[in-house]
């Protein structure tokens, strides 16, 4: 029996997204088969990591990811231009997490300052993300949007209860959205249509299922990206075709497994690798299953990833 | 090719005996071909039928067992190509390759690595589950050295002898009489050789070809030579490699019913950057792979691969529950709040993160609810009042705090008073609706 390659054909493809300028520009998704099926159809595009900074001092980072960069990380300049200087980031991620209410309670000024001043500092793109407060979120994503206008950046994360105000500062200022909702697939779906009816258009749009970390929910972010992925190529569906973001760093780097002494639970070897994998790992997994963006916070888990990625080319 | 109801119909006695269990031979048929049935069912099928409805009503992933006793590995049996459509069956193993050229005393530290790599991780007993013993030396008297150095120390562990003269496999696996090893390396040169030697051994027969082509016409041959529990490696050594001949290995024998390919499949993960090994075995892992090898087994490394692997291979249909007890975040005092959730895992990992964020030490009950979230438990009568005061009464946490107080979810707070009337002396606080608000909340309740 003649073995003939079982190659798939689909109707649809995912929407590239493309940002920056120059050779500072970078793409990512635009595929019109699974993650890393370049046998079968057109992957035009690797994933990207972009490296997540913050506007305040990661006080809430394990020691072992506060240290990478604990002579930078004092000021998010700084900080921005060590990324994409010395680590040689290809895009950056400003997370405002000193503007939530119950943290630093930064203003509305003091996020636009910081937004400028990063963007001023860096040539590659920029993400810039909120506190996850829905209230403060609206208030502070519309106006860093406005400050960034003239420098198309990515913004999120616009959620159900804020969406409408960030979709519109977003649309009117030339950025991508990021558009944000709790591991599942037709609340995903249901976001970019009212996203969509507000006149802002998918191709300019990312969608966040909700990363989850690995031992931490993570089967649930597996399945929803494979289910979303699917329905993008079998069924042709606009509104899941926006590449999909994996905010790897954030969920990884509070859990048990990166921060437990080995001293206290030796069967789990060593902190320091142990911190590096599960970030990896989770970005691998995230990556297999739909991911095309991810956002990570250790330089020794993206440069393991960036290897990977190198691999699956051939 | 898999035979639809009709045409197994056609081949059945069409008595409607019954002697079967269904009512009908049609009936029948239909659950042969859905594969809820088994041909053995019917005492009365003619051998012709038998011999063609075997080979059609077989698992189109042949399922193979690795090793004995109760630390056996299975493989194969696999039914879907995503996980959301069905649980994936036989989770993929984990292999140590160990080299006949190593010396004695990294050999010896890598099996006691093995036999001591076992954890517990959510109720489940997680190992290394097989060595790889490989015969780099080309020397077969080294090969059988090592193999009964490993039958020695590690005798519980399945083994996978990796060689490509069959000489010195037959000698290596008489160390492994009995315990059902797996002898790799059978190729287009030395195939009926290797194919005797398994056979002997009652061992299974790892197939390596040079791309699926082979492989195919490989398989058939060995299956022709008497041998059918087969394991194939496509030669695939780069991780992009891997996901396409794994995914077209799945697909051939799920969708196409391509025999030639119904078997596991082996990848080789090895790499000298043990980060990069983790990764590429991740997409093993992911990807369809049976059996993966790694060079080095570090206790960080093994860690994250069974985790990973728990998550692919749990079930997407039953949702993933956590233990029931009182968990402590943080180190709470005695007079640390207590809130009490469901064991819905996804519930309990959302809320414990919360807590955590909060930088409140608390203690968490967590309710057995089989696996439903706080609404979903409490319409299903499962997160009652009654049901709530038992299972605090019953957990003694009262022993541990200076204090009654029970903190529940927002969503029920129609239950605060029924609690109160059942937990005597106790009072209970309504909390935030969704976990996101915890942090506020704790944060506010501990400056109080």
């Amino acid at each position: 029996m003649p073995f003939t390659p079982p190659t798939e054909n689909y109707s649809g493809k995912v929407f590239p997204i493309s940002i920056g300028e120059g050779d500072k520009a970078v793409s990512f998704g635009g595929e019109n088969v699974l993650p890393f099926h370049g046998f079968e159809g057109e992957v035009p595009n690797k994933p990207l990591i972009a490296l997540e900074i913050q506007d305040v001092p990661p006080a809430d980072w394990p020691a072992s990811v506060q240290e990478q960069y604990k002579d930078v990380s004092g000021d998010p300049v700084t900080w921005a231009k060590h990324c994409q200087d010395t680590l040689n980031a290809r895009a950056i991620a400003l997370r405002l997490v000193g503007t939530h209410p119950d943290g630093a309670n930064r203003s509305v000024d003091d996020a636009v300052k910081t937004v400028k001043d990063v963007l001023d500092a860096i040539s590659v793109p920029l993400i810039i993300l909120g506190s996850n407060h829905v209230e403060k979120d609206s208030t502070v994503l519309v106006a860093v949007a406005q400050a960034a206008a003239g420098k198309p950046s990515i913004i999120g994360k616009a959620q159900e209860a804020n969406y409408k105000t960030i979709a519109a500062a977003a649309m009117a200022n030339n950025h991508k959205l990021i558009a944000m909702s709790e591991l599942d697939i037709n609340l995903s779906k249901q976001l970019n249509i009212l996203i969509g009816q507000m006149g802002f258009a998918k191709e300019n749009l990312i969608t966040d299922p909700m990363a989850s970390a690995l031992g931490y929910g993570l089967e649930y972010t597996y399945s929803v990206m494979e289910r979303i992925r699917l329905a993008a190529l079998t069924q042709n569906d606009d509104t899941m075709q926006p590449p999909m973001m994996g905010d790897v760093g954030m969920y990884v780097w509070k859990t048990k497994e990166t921060q437990a002494a080995e001293a206290d639970l030796p069967e789990w070897g060593t902190l320091a690798e142990r911190g590096v994998a599960w970030e990896a790992v989770t970005a691998t997994a995230l990556m297999v299953s739909g991911a095309e963006l991810l956002i990570m916070r250790h330089p020794k888990a993206v440069e393991a990833v960036d290897k990977l990625i190198g691999e699956m080319e051939g | 090719m898999a035979l639809t109801g009709v045409e197994i119909f056609k081949l059945l006695p069409k008595t409607n005996c019954k002697k079967c269990g269904f009512p009908t031979c049609l009936a029948f048929a239909m659950k042969l071909a859905q594969r809820q049935a088994s041909l053995d069912q019917c005492p009365d099928v003619s051998e012709e039928a038998k011999a063609k409805l075997g080979e059609a009503s077989a698992p189109p992933i042949r399922p193979i067992t690795l090793g004995a006793g109760d630390k056996a590995v299975k493989m194969g049996e696999e039914t879907v190509l995503f996980r959301h459509e069905k649980k994936f069956v036989n989770p993929c193993a984990i292999a140590l390759e160990i080299k006949d050229t190593e010396d004695a005393s990294a050999q010896e530290a890598k099996i006691k690595a093995v036999v001591e790599s076992e954890i517990n991780r959510v109720g489940q007993d997680l190992r290394v589950d097989a060595i790889v013993i490989s015969n780099d030396s080309g020397d077969a008297g080294k090969l059988e050295a090592l193999a009964k150095l490993v039958a020695e120390k590690a005798p519980n562990t399945a083994s996978i002898v990796n060689t490509s003269d069959s000489a010195a496999g037959a000698a290596a696996l008489k160390a492994f009489a009995g315990k059902k090893p797996m002898l790799y390396g059978a190729n287009a040169s030395n195939l009926e050789a290797m194919a005797n030697a398994a056979k002997e051994a009652g061992a299974s027969l790892g197939v390596k070809g040079n791309g699926l082509e082979e492989v195919s016409d490989l398989t058939e041959k060995v299956k022709a030579l008497g041998v059918e529990d087969i394991v194939i490696d496509s030669g695939a050594t780069k991780a992009g490699e891997m996901i396409r001949d794994n995914t077209f290995v799945r697909r051939a024998a799920l969708k196409k019913s391509f025999k030639p390919l119904g078997y596991p499949v082996i990848n080789f993960a090895t790499r000298e950057d043990s980060m990069l090994e983790t990764l590429v075995a991740s997409v093993s892992i992911a990807k369809y792979a049976s059996v993966v090898v790694v060079s080095s087994v570090e206790k960080w490394k093994t860690l994250a691969l069974f985790t990973l692997r728990q998550n692919i291979y749990t079930d997407p249909q039953v949702p993933m529950q956590v233990e029931q007890k009182v968990y402590d975040i943080g180190e709470p005092a005695k007079n640390a709040p207590l809130m009490i959730t469901t064991n819905f895992s996804l519930t309990y990992f959302i809320v414990s993160g919360e807590v955590e964020n909060s930088k409140v030490s608390a203690k968490l009950a967590v309710m057995d609810c089989e696996g439903l979230s706080v609404l979903t438990a409490w319409a299903a009568g499962k997160f009652t009042a009654s049901k709530i005061a038992q299972f605090i009464k019953e957990s003694g946490v009262e022993n541990d705090l200076d204090h009654k107080e029970l903190i529940i979810p927002g969503y029920v707070a129609i239950l605060s008073g029924a609690i109160e009337d059942k937990l005597e002396g106790w009072t209970v606080t309504v909390g935030p609706r969704e976990a996101n608000a915890l942090p506020a909340f704790l944060k506010q309740k501990a400056a109080a």
